[in-house]
C-alpha cells in the first residue's frame, strides 16, 4: 500500500488551494448538469447509450489513469527502470484492440448492461450471479483502495488529517454520481485525463533538465544500476535474474496476454465506458482510441520515476524512509512553483477521485440491474431501478470507505490490485474468451471456470508461492504465474465439463458466439463513421504498430 | 426478446436526452480559466520559483498550454456545435417520464 514518508510536506499556498477549489466546484457542477440528462435508469447507468467516441474513449483511459496507477507505476519505473514500459506496451495495447476490434461487436450488439449480464446470456444463471457477486465485492474493494490512498497522500502532502480526506472526498464522489450518474463519471474522467497531463508534462520536463536531459539521465543510471534498467528486455532470459522476478515468457503470457486481456476485456469498470457509446462505431473506437493516450503515458509515467531514482539516490533503499512511491510527490516538491504545484495536486486528488467513481458508477450498475433487478425485485418499473441505483450508489461509497483498510497489509499497490485481479479478472477472461468462440461450450461450463480458475490463482499465490513451495523471486513475477494457472486450469475445466453436459440451444445464442449475428444488429452506420480514420481497423493495427516501435529504442 | 427491445426502447427516450450537456464547454472553460491563473503567475514568478524549476518559467509555459487547450475545445464548439433538441422532441420526453 502506499505509505508515503513523513516530511513531504508540499509548499501550496493559497492560489494552489484557489486552483483546487475552482476544480472541485466544476466536479459539483458537473454532476448538477449532468441531472438534467438523466431520465431513464438507462441514461443513470449508461449514458443512454447516446456519447461520442472521443468522451468515451478518454474516459476509458482515464478510469484506468487512477492515482494509484500513476503512483504505482513512477514506483515501478524507480525499482525497476525502463521495464516498466511492459504494463503499456505490452500489457495494455494488444488488449485494447482486441476488446475494440474482436470482442466489442458482441458486448455492444447483444445491448447487454454490463459485462456479467453476457454471461447471462451466453452461459447460465450460476455463472451470471457468481461474476455479478464477485465484481461487485471487488469494486468496492478497489474503490476503497483508492479512498484510503487518497487520504495518506493528503495527509503527507497536505496535513489534513486521514478522516477529513476520505469523508471529502467520499461524499464528493457521493454527491456527483448519485446526482449524475454515469454521464457525470465519464465527463469528469475526461476533464481528469486533461488536468493529469497538465500535471504530468512539468514534472516531466524540469525533471529532465535536472539531470541533464534524457543522456545525462541515462548516464548516471547506467553507471549506477548498468545497463538492463535501460532496456525492457534485457536479462528476461528464463532462467536469468532479474529485478522484475519475470522472463521473457511470463511477461508477455502472464502479463501480455493473461493479466491484461484479464483487465482490458473483462473488467466492467473499463467496458461500461464502451458500452455507452452512442453507436457500435463508437462503442469499437472506444478502447481503440484510448490506445494512443496510454502508449505516451507510459513516458509520463516512466520517466519521473526514472529521475527520482537519479536525484533522490535513497529513494527505496534499506534504512530509508522513502520509499518508491514517494517518487512523483518528491518531484513535486523539489521542482513545481506555486501555481503549477496546485494543478500537480489537483490532478494527483482528481484521479484518486476518478479511480475511485469509476468503480462506484459500475458497482452500482451491477448491483442494481445484475443483482437487485434480475434475482431480488425484477419487473418493476423503470424509475423504481433509477431510484434505487441512487441508494445503492450511496451504500456502496459507504462500504468502499469501510474496507479501505484493508489494503494496509501490502507495500506496494500495483501488485496489490494485480492479485485481485489474476483472482477475478483471469478466470472471467477465460470463460469469455471460449464462450465467444466455442459453440459447443455447454451452459455449466461457464460457472465451472470461474470457480476453477480463481481457486486455482489464489492455491498459487497464497499456497505455493507465499509458502514457498515454489521459488519466485518477486510478487510481480508471482502474481504473472499465478495469471497463466488461472487461465490453463479455467480452460481445462471448461473443456471438461463441456463435454459431460448440454450445449445452449443454438437460437439463443444469436450475437454472442463468433459466427452469429444478433437481432438487431443490422443497424445503418452513421454518417460520418465510414470515414477513414474512423475504420476501427486502421485504429486498432496502428496502435499496435505503434506500441512495437516504441520498444525499439528500448530493446538493445 | 423482450429485454432487448426494452433497451432499445430506452435507448430512443434517452438520446435526447443526451444532447442537452456538452462537455466541450466545461474543459474550454475550466482550461482557459486556469491557464490564465498560472500564466498570471508566471508573469509574477519571483526569482526562487525559477531556480526552484530549473530556469524555466513553468507557469508562465504551462499556462499557455491549458489556455490553448481550453481555447481550442471552445472554437470546436463554436465550428461544431451540437444540435439542441428541437421543442417536439423535448415535449415528448416530459410526456415519457412525467
Amino acid at each position: 500500500m502506499i505509505t508515503l514518508a513523513a516530511g513531504l510536506r508540499l509548499p501550496t499556498n493559497g492560489l494552489d488551494y484557489a486552483i483546487l477549489a475552482i476544480y472541485f466546484v466544476v466536479v459539483l457542477g458537473i454532476g448538477f448538469a449532468a441531472r438534467r440528462s438523466v431520465k431513464t435508469s438507462l441514461d443513470f447507468f449508461l449514458s443512454g447509450r447516446s456519447l461520442p467516441a472521443w468522451v468515451t474513449g478518454l474516459a476509458f483511459v482515464a478510469a484506468n489513469l487512477g492515482a494509484t496507477e500513476i503512483l504505482g507505476m513512477a514506483a515501478t519505473g524507480a525499482q525497476y527502470g525502463v521495464a516498466v514500459v511492459h504494463w503499456y506496451w505490452i500489457g495494455a495495447i494488444p488488449a485494447m484492440v482486441f476488446l475494440g476490434l474482436v470482442m466489442m461487436p458482441f458486448y455492444y450488439g447483444s445491448r447487454v448492461r454490463s459485462v456479467p449480464e453476457f454471461l447471462l446470456q451466453r452461459f447460465d444463471k450460476s455463472a451470471h450471479l457468481l461474476s455479478s457477486v464477485l465484481f461487485a465485492f471487488a469494486a468496492i474493494l478497489i474503490a476503497g483502495v483508492n479512498l484510503y490512498a487518497l487520504s495518506i497522500v493528503v495527509e503527507a502532502l497536505l496535513g489534513w488529517p486521514q478522516w477529513v480526506a476520505i469523508v471529502v472526498a467520499g461524499l464528493f464522489v457521493l454527491a456527483y454520481i448519485t446526482v449524475g450518474g454515469l454521464s457525470s463519471a465519464i465527463y469528469n474522467e475526461v476533464l481528469q485525463f486533461f488536468v493529469i497531463l497538465a500535471a504530468l508534462i512539468p514534472i516531466c520536463v524540469i525533471g529532465l533538465k535536472r539531470v541533464g536531459g534524457w543522456d545525462g539521465l541515462s548516464g548516471t543510471l547506467e553507471k549506477k544500476y548498468g545497463h538492463s534498467f535501460l532496456t525492457a528486455w534485457d536479462g528476461t532470459g528464463i532462467g536469468e535474474p532479474n529485478a522484475l522476478g519475470a522472463n521473457w515468457l511470463t511477461i508477455i503470457l502472464g502479463l501480455g496476454f493473461v493479466l491484461s486481456f484479464g483487465y482490458w476485456t473483462t473488467n466492467f469498470a473499463e467496458v461500461q465506458r464502451a458500452l455507452s457509446a452512442k453507436n457500435l462505431s463508437a462503442a469499437q473506437r472506444t478502447p481503440l482510441i484510448a490506445a494512443y493516450p496510454k502508449m505516451f503515458i507510459a513516458f509520463l509515467v516512466m520517466i519521473p520515476g526514472l529521475v527520482a531514482a537519479v536525484v533522490v539516490p535513497r529513494i527505496g533503499q534499506e534504512g530509508s524512509d522513502l520509499t518508491y512511491n514517494d517518487a512523483i510527490p518528491l518531484l513535486m516538491r523539489d521542482l513545481l512553483p506555486n501555481g503549477v504545484l496546485g494543478i500537480a495536486v489537483t490532478g494527483l486528488l482528481a484521479a484518486f477521485m476518478a479511480g475511485m467513481a469509476a468503480n462506484v458508477s459500475s458497482f452500482n450498475t451491477v448491483f442494481t440491474s445484475d443483482i437487485w433487478a434480475k434475482y431480488v425485485r425484477p419487473g418493476r418499473e423503470d424509475r423504481y431501478y433509477l431510484r434505487f441505483g441512487r441508494l445503492v450508489t450511496a451504500v456502496g461509497v459507504l462500504c468502499s470507505i469501510g474496507t479501505a483498510f484493508l489494503a494496509a497489509t501490502f507495500n506496494n499497490i500495483m501488485g496489490y490490485l494485480q492479485t485481485l485481479f489474476s483472482f477475478f479478472n483471469v478466470p472471467m477472461f477465460v470463460v469469455f474468451i471460449i464462450g465467444m468462440f466455442w459453440k459447443r461450450a455447454s451452459m455449466k461450463s461457464g460457472v465451472w471456470g470461474l470457480v476453477a480458475g480463481t481457486t486455482a490463482a489464489m492455491v498459487n499465490y497464497f499456497w505455493i508461492y507465499k509458502q514457498g513451495i515454489i521459488a519466485i523471486p518477486t510478487d510481480q513475477g508471482a502474481n504473472f504465474v499465478s495469471a497463466i494457472v488461472a487461465f490453463v486450469v479455467g480452460a481445462v475445466v471448461m473443456v471438461a465439463v463441456t463435454l459431460f453436459t448440454k450445449p445452449r440451444p443454438a437460437a439463443e445464442l444469436a450475437g454472442l458466439v463468433y459466427g452469429t449475428r444478433s437481432p438487431g444488429l443490422e443497424e445503418p452506420p452513421a454518417k460520418g463513421d465510414d470515414a477513414w480514420y474512423r475504420k476501427p481497423a486502421l485504429l486498432g493495427w496502428g496502435a499496435i504498430i505503434l506500441a512495437a516501435l516504441c520498444y525499439v529504442p528500448y530493446s538493445f | 426478446m423482450s429485454d432487448y427491445q426494452h433497451e432499445v426502447d430506452l435507448e430512443r427516450r434517452s438520446a435526447t436526452a443526451a444532447r442537452l450537456f456538452d462537455i466541450r464547454l466545461i474543459i474550454g472553460g475550466l482550461f482557459t480559466l486556469y491557464g490564465v491563473i498560472v500564466m498570471i503567475a508566471g508573469f509574477t514568478a519571483s526569482d526562487a520559483d525559477l531556480k526552484k524549476a530549473e530556469d524555466i518559467n513553468i507557469n508562465l509555459w504551462t499556462g499557455v498550454g491549458m489556455l490553448l487547450l481550453g481555447l481550442f475545445f471552445l472554437a470546436w464548439i463554436k465550428l461544431r456545435p451540437i444540435v439542441p433538441p428541437t421543442a417536439e422532441e423535448l415535449a415528448a420526453l416530459q410526456e415519457d417520464t412525467d
